[in-house]
């Protein structure tokens, strides 16, 4: 049976825990609570996971770079800062919880049709990640070539017709006229 | 009862109808030049300054189309350089989709141009085929239909992008090769086209063809200075549902900014218009005039018989 001591107890454990666990007005996001690598492998089919080193990029570039204003730092853009300057963490920092992997199919394009929606243009998960990453490495030098980031697989190399499924006379077609 | 028509009434009558079809020819021209095209008709923005020449699209149309294996691997980028009668690669009855690279001198890295089917709003090769072998689907695809085709090839003269193409491997199934945006296979059941499933850099922006035309010029807009300010295709040929945004200006990619903004269809409706009337009141017109002009001659060679006979 319960007595009054147990239950005085358990309201002041979930008080504490509740008080703890309370991010408070206008947290962000410490770089020290940033996972250290991360495989991003939500999408690999005809290309393997890539093992994303976080911590490396965290060195690099602020949060905003990649994470825009989720990570409650600002956004990078002052385009973004129009609406987003100065808000807080957001529940989820994750790429795939905004971008849809399914960013052309019947059901999302539907909800772009939504006449309030500023974001008409975001960019799909396989979009995002390439853009931004390939982007950025494009500018300061980071590797660009498709297997710089992820090794292709044996489905890959059949839709690429390379590899083990190349076709036999690759190479000594069509020499080039000019 | 059966009433009498005088040979001078057959004439007037037949006068009347000529002049009548030439002057009522402006009538339904009209109507149709208004067509801006299917409302939800879909569409694809390809964004330039986002293609990286990766050639994702075309392996995945190849495989998406079961077109002939590729003579060189799809990741084997050697196939930019090659020319062919002086010019880049173009579609052909094993590719409904080709890259090809372009270097700027004013600019330090490539750029890379996606050709396919534009997918008019008025095709041209839909106009121009006689047996109409082409339909404009509501969902924006410009199809094909081998059953009927003839061979004839008149919309490969009549395409403004020089995109259908002629399978002339096959004595036996010749037939028009071209894009038909995954109409069958995709499309029709609201799903991407291959090639834009494929393409990693977002550089096809698939949805319907009034938004993703919003979006291009929001594009445009919320990036100052990135691209020029000319989304090709909107107008184009009475405009098409793959549309095009650059940084650089498009002739320097080789896409002619020559065409007209109306269909090619307007320039050749009021001839097309006349074809059937010549057909069917010509050759009762001059067999009549013909008739009537021999009429006499047969007369008297009828006349010169009863009296030979007699």
């Amino acid at each position: 049976m319960l007595t009054r001591k147990h239950l005085a107890q358990a309201a002041l454990t979930l008080a504490v825990g509740a008080l703890l666990s309370w991010p408070g007005p206008g947290r962000t996001m410490d770089i020290s609570d940033a996972p250290e690598s991360i495989e991003i492998d939500s999408l690999s089919e005809l290309y393997g996971p890539v093992a994303f080193d976080h911590l490396m990029h965290t060195d690099m570039v602020r949060c905003a770079e990649c994470h825009h204003h989720t990570t409650g730092t600002g956004p990078a853009s002052p385009f973004c800062g129009r609406c987003h300057e100065g808000t807080e963490e957001a529940e989820t920092v994750a790429c795939t919880d905004c971008h849809p992997a399914k960013r052309f199919y019947a059901e999302y394009l539907k909800t772009l049709e939504n006449p309030e929606l500023y974001h008409i243009d975001k960019p799909g998960l396989k979009g995002a990640y390439h853009l931004n990453c390939r982007g950025c490495h494009a500018k300061v030098g980071g590797p660009t070539g498709c297997q710089d980031c992820h090794e292709i697989t044996k489905a890959g190399e059949k839709r690429f017709d390379t590899g083990t499924f190349a076709p036999p006379a690759a190479g000594r077609h069509r020499p080039a006229d000019h | 009862m059966k009433e009498k028509i005088s040979r001078r009434s057959f004439f007037k009558g037949g006068l009347a109808g000529t002049v009548a079809a030439s002057v009522m020819k402006d009538g339904p021209a009209k109507a149709a030049h208004d067509f801006q095209g299917y409302p939800d008709a879909m569409g694809v923005i390809v964004d330039l300054t986002r293609c990286v020449g990766c050639r994702s699209c075309e392996a995945a149309c190849n495989k998406e189309q079961k077109l002939p294996r590729p003579a060189e691997p799809f990741d084997d980028y050697s196939v930019f350089e090659h020319m062919e009668h002086g010019q880049k690669r173009r579609t052909d009855e094993a590719h409904y989709t080709v890259v090809n690279k372009y270097e700027l001198p004013e600019i330090d890295h490539p750029l890379f141009r996606k050709i396919q089917c534009n997918h008019c709003n008025e095709p041209a090769c839909l106009t121009s085929c006689f047996v109409n072998a082409y339909t404009k689907t509501p969902e924006g695809a410009v199809i094909y239909n081998p059953k009927v085709c003839v061979g004839c090839r008149t919309c490969m003269v009549a395409c403004p992008f020089y995109i259908p193409a002629f399978r002339y491997s096959s004595a036996f199934h010749a037939r028009i090769m071209k894009c038909i945006f995954c109409y069958d296979t995709r499309l029709k059941y609201g799903k991407p086209p291959a090639c834009v499933e494929a393409c990693p850099q977002e550089a096809l922006t698939f949805g319907k063809r009034k938004e993703i035309l919003d979006l291009a010029h929001h594009r445009i807009r919320e990036n100052p200075g990135k691209y020029v300010d000319y989304v090709y295709g909107e107008h184009e040929v009475g405009g098409t549902s793959w549309m095009y945004l650059s940084s650089v200006p498009f002739d320097k990619l080789g896409m002619d900014m020559h065409l007209p903004r109306e269909p090619i269809l307007k320039f050749v409706k009021d001839f097309l218009a006349i074809v059937p009337m010549v057909l069917t009141i010509w050759p009762a017109l001059f067999a009549g005039i013909h008739l009537l002009a021999t009429r006499k001659d047969a007369m008297q060679q009828q006349r010169n018989d009863e009296n030979g006979e007699g």
